[in-house]
Parts: C-alpha cells; sequence; structure tokens
C-alpha cells in the first residue's frame, strides 16, 4: 500500500515536470518563450493545466456508450500504473519484487491495447475510433521489435527480473542473493582478462558488457517512440487529420487520466530502457585506480545513501531518455502509415531477430 | 479467500459474456475473466503460466477478437448483436458436456490425489519463479512436443501472409 501511494506521488511529480519541461523544450526549439506568467519563467505552469482539468466540467456525449466510456480511462491509467509495479527505483527498494517481471510488465501492457479500443469505440465518434485503430496497430507491431530487443538482454543477463539485471551492471554485483560469485569482464568476455567486476560503472553497463546491445538498445527506443504514441509515430492523434485521436470526446478529470496515462507511459518505457541497458541505478563513473568514484557515487546498500544515489541516477539517467523523446517530438516530421509499417516490419524486425541471435553467441563467449 | 473472489468474478463474468446479446460487451467482460483466471494462476504458483496467458489471450487474441467486432458492420448504427439459433442443439451439447465433465471431477476423487494433499507445502521453495523449471523441462523431457508446436506457429504464420497476399493472377 505503501509502495502504491509513494509510487503514484513521484508519477505525478515526473508527469507534471515532464509537462513543463514538454512546452519549454518546444518553445525553445522553435525560438520562442514557451510559458512565463505562472510563476517563476512559468514553472506553476503545469500544476495550473491540472487544477484547470480538474474543474472542468464532465461531459458524457449523449450518443456515446456511457459505461465503456467511464470505464477506459481508469483501464488505461491501471494497466499503465500496474507496470510500475515491478520497476526497481534503488538498489532496495522494489514496489513488487516477482522473479518473471520483464516478463509481466510486457504483458501488462498490452492491456493498455484494450482500453484505448474501449475508448474509441465508447467515444461513438469516428475520429476516436480512427485513432484508437490507428494506436492499436501502431502499438501491437512495434510490440514486437521492442520484445525482441528486450529478448536480447534477457538472454545477455540469463534473467527475468529487473532487480537481478541491475545488480549485474554495477559495482554491487556479487551482494546479490544467487550472484556472489559472478565476475563481469570487459565486454562480457573473459579471455580479454579485464575484470570489471570491481571497476562497475560505464564498464558494465548492459550496452558494454555486450556492445551489440547498443544495438538493441537503438531498436527499443525507437519501438518504444511508437509504443507511447510520441512523434515521429503520433499518427494516432495526428492533429491535421484526427483532431486528437482516441481522446477527441473526453474533458475534465477524465481527460487528465488519459493525459497522466500516456506520459507515465513515455516514463515507462524510458525507466525500463534504463535499467535494461544503461545500467538502471547503478552510477555511469568508474572506478579508476585510487579514484573510487563509483564507491563514492553508490553510496551503502541499506542506507539512506544508498537510497539517495540510487534513485538520482535512475531518475537522471531517465530524465536524459525523457529529454531526447521531447528533442525528437521536434524534430522529425510525422511519418506516414505505410513508412511506419515499412520502418517496422522491414527494417526493425530483422534486425531485432539478427540481435537476438548474435546476443545467443555473444552469451556463449560470455561463459 | 482471496481464490474464492477470483472464481467468483471469473464465473460471474463469463456468464455475463455468454448471455449478454451485444458482442462487444462480451468480449469486453472475457478481458474480465481471463484477468480473474490469471490471478487464480498466481494463486496456484504458476506465475509463468499467468503471464503468458495474459500476453497471449489479452495481447492477442481478445485484441484481433475486438478488431474483428469492430471492424464488422455497425447494423443500423447500434453494436453487433448475436443472434439465438440452434437452441435446442446447444442446450443438448452442453448439458452432455457438463454431465460428461461432472462425471469425469466425481470419478477422479481429486481429494486423495497425493499431488493436492501436497499443495500446502510451498511449491516454490527457494526458487524464485518456475521460469527454470519450465525451460529445462521443455529442452529435455518435452523437445518434440515444443519443436511440433514451433513448426505449427511457422505454418499458420505462413499460411497466413499467404492468405493476405494479393492475388494478381486471379
Amino acid at each position: 500500500m505503501l509502495a502504491f501511494l509513494l509510487t503514484l506521488m513521484l508519477l505525478l511529480g515526473i508527469v507534471i515536470v515532464l509537462a513543463y519541461a514538454e512546452r519549454k523544450v518546444a518553445a525553445f526549439m522553435q525560438d520562442r518563450m514557451g510559458p512565463t506568467e505562472a510563476g517563476p519563467y512559468g514553472s506553476l505552469q503545469s500544476v495550473l493545466d491540472v487544477l484547470k482539468l480538474l474543474q472542468k466540467e464532465d461531459i458524457v456525449p449523449a450518443a456515446a456508450d456511457k459505461k465503456l466510456f467511464k470505464l477506459a480511462p481508469i483501464l488505461i491509467f491501471a494497466a499503465v500504473f500496474a507496470g510500475f509495479a515491478v520497476i526497481p527505483f534503488t538498489p532496495d527498494l522494489i514496489p513488487a519484487g516477482i522473479g518473471i517481471g520483464v516478463f509481466y510488465l510486457l504483458a501488462i501492457i498490452s492491456l493498455d491495447v484494450v482500453g484505448l479500443l474501449m475508448a474509441g469505440w465508447g467515444s461513438n465518434n469516428k475520429y476516436a475510433m480512427l485513432g484508437a485503430m490507428r494506436s492499436v496497430a501502431q502499438i501491437v507491431s512495434y510490440e514486437i521489435p521492442a520484445g525482441l530487443a528486450i529478448l536480447s538482454v534477457v538472454m545477455i543477463c540469463q534473467s527475468l527480473d529487473f532487480q537481478e539485471i541491475s545488480y549485474q551492471q554495477g559495482i554491487l554485483l556479487n551482494r546479490f542473493p544467487g550472484l556472489e560469485f559472478e565476475k563481469n569482464w570487459l565486454f562480457g568476455i573473459e579471455a580479454l582478462g579485464i575484470n570489471t567486476t570491481n571497476i562497475g560503472g560505464i564498464t558494465t553497463w548492459n550496452i558494454f558488457r555486450a556492445p551489440l546491445l547498443l544495438v538493441a538498445f537503438v531498436i527499443y527506443f525507437i519501438a518504444s517512440l511508437a509504443e507511447s504514441n510520441r512523434a515521429p509515430f503520433d499518427i494516432p492523434e495526428a492533429e491535421s487529420e484526427l483532431v486528437a485521436g482516441f481522446h477527441v470526446e473526453y474533458s475534465g478529470f477524465r481527460f487528465a487520466i488519459l493525459f497522466l496515462a500516456e506520459y507515465s507511459m513515455m516514463v515507462l518505457v524510458s525507466l525500463v530502457a534504463v535499467i535494461l541497458f544503461l545500467g538502471s541505478w547503478n552510477t555511469p563513473l568508474p572506478n579508476l585506480t585510487a579514484l573510487k568514484l563509483a564507491n563514492w557515487t553508490t553510496g551503502t546498500v541499506g542506507e539512506l545513501s544508498g537510497v539517495l544515489w540510487g534513485g538520482f541516477w535512475l531518475l537522471s539517467k531517465t530524465f536524459v531518455l525523457l529529454f531526447l523523446q521531447l528533442q525528437i517530438r521536434w524534430t522529425y516530421p510525422r511519418l506516414r502509415v505505410d513508412q511506419l509499417m515499412y520502418l517496422c516490419w522491414k527494417v526493425l524486425t530483422p534486425v531485432a531477430l539478427g540481435i537476438v541471435l548474435l546476443a545467443g553467441i555473444w552469451r556463449l563467449l560470455m561463459v | 479467500m482471496l481464490f474464492y473472489i477470483f472464481a467468483a468474478v471469473a464465473v460471474l463474468s463469463g456468464a455475463y459474456m455468454v448471455l449478454t446479446r451485444n458482442l462487444l460487451y462480451a468480449g469486453f467482460s472475457l478481458l474480465l475473466t481471463l484477468l480473474s483466471i490469471a490471478a487464480i494462476y498466481v494463486l496456484l504458483f504458476a506465475d509463468f503460466v499467468a503471464v503468458t496467458q495474459l500476453m497471449v489471450y489479452v495481447g492477442g487474441v481478445l485484441v484481433l477478437i475486438l478488431f474483428g467486432i469492430m471492424l464488422s458492420s455497425r447494423v443500423h448504427d447500434k453494436s453487433v448483436m448475436s443472434e439465438n439459433t440452434n437452441v435446442g442443439w446447444g442446450i443438448s451439447i452442453s448439458l452432455l458436456t457438463l454431465i460428461g465433465l461432472s462425471y469425469t471431477i466425481w470419478q477422479a476423487g481429486f481429494s486423495s490425489l497425493p499431488w493436492i494433499q501436497q499443495a500446502d507445502t510451498n511449491v516454490l521453495g527457494g526458487q524464485k519463479s518456475t521460469v527454470h523449471l519450465i525451460g529445462i523441462k521443455l529442452m529435455t523431457d518435452f523437445v518434440l512436443p515444443f519443436e511440433i508446436a514451433s513448426l505449427l506457429l511457422l505454418i499458420a504464420l505462413m499460411g497466413a501472409a499467404y492468405i493476405a497476399t494479393d492475388k494478381e493472377k486471379v
């Protein structure tokens, strides 16, 4: 129960910052000022936006399918929020440490799709219906390259547990029960003879333990943009064609929930990318001879310093990825449907399949 | 206690799915049924099966069903309704199935089976999940069915791709 409340609070905080950052980043990239009135540099803008949304009338269209229309936002947000249950925030803080966390996450996110269909159908609106159809088609097809990229990480790490994968990517490796005698080698290959177990930092991140995971990371990142309906994959909510996509009929609190779910999805996919590829809550600074940078910036597990450092690194890496998402939105034009499907089925999926095969071979080199 | 809650939800939503005339509502109540069955799997320490069920049925089959319903024509701007046909045959076949299943379960005498009596002990023991065991079993004892299933899926995939291609010659 406590984990539920804490995660919800954290998520609300991140989403409010993210909504503000989105407007500011957009403004600066277009040589504008963005919000300036509310608070210093307009920093209270998104808080006020939320307050405004909460005060608005909750409109349910007369011709809508009322039960489905009302249920859909709850289902969408619940599906995304359930994904946060298996995310490890620090070395010893994880809401639910189940052994098949990665698999669970992939499955529970697919519930989101059902919610989208429900919202699109319940609205009884052609734009909403088209938006939901496009959105679902896109999410379902991009789950494949994303899943294959995640699978290659799972093959390298030999684990479906997010916390175990996290421990493998840093100097705390031997602190995880069951991994006491494991060793990290540079690029994962023992024959090179460079033991990085105590060097830690960036040298033990998954993209360094098996450099081909860098390609998998790029694939996952592109696919995750499509899964959270972000530009350049935002044809489900293309303003010029569909007004706003599946949530065109929603207003007030229900719209706020949908908005929150959309941004939570962005945060969730970034968190997963950080945990699987970019070293999770581990510090990026390695131990270099006398400079024990990794030890200094990890803190002690089980004490406040460990929690603070872990949370700090995880969140700051996540924010870097989120910033990248925002930047890409204002850099690339929207893809057409055929380009979207071409990219998914003829580029990303074959490459991801190749990566899975290579990851298997790399794993054989690692033992 | 938890089991009874989830079982009740599964049965009620299953009954609703069968009884409702609105196909779309039936699809969404199938979601509820699948979720509560997944919860029952979790209570039985079968976490991998539970998640696989969510992945395959909710993420794949259910979405496909919903797409099918939504893409088929809306009749007079109303949701797609199902109709009653073959009432006599349907009732008799379902009754026969019920009798057959009840008889089998009765004959099995499950309360005396050894693995039911051991069910109180912690099945997982020191392990965190059943994945390792399932993987080892699939690659040793059950490798032939596993490979045949994968071959079958491949054939289905190729068949689907063949049906979906434009046939210029026709």
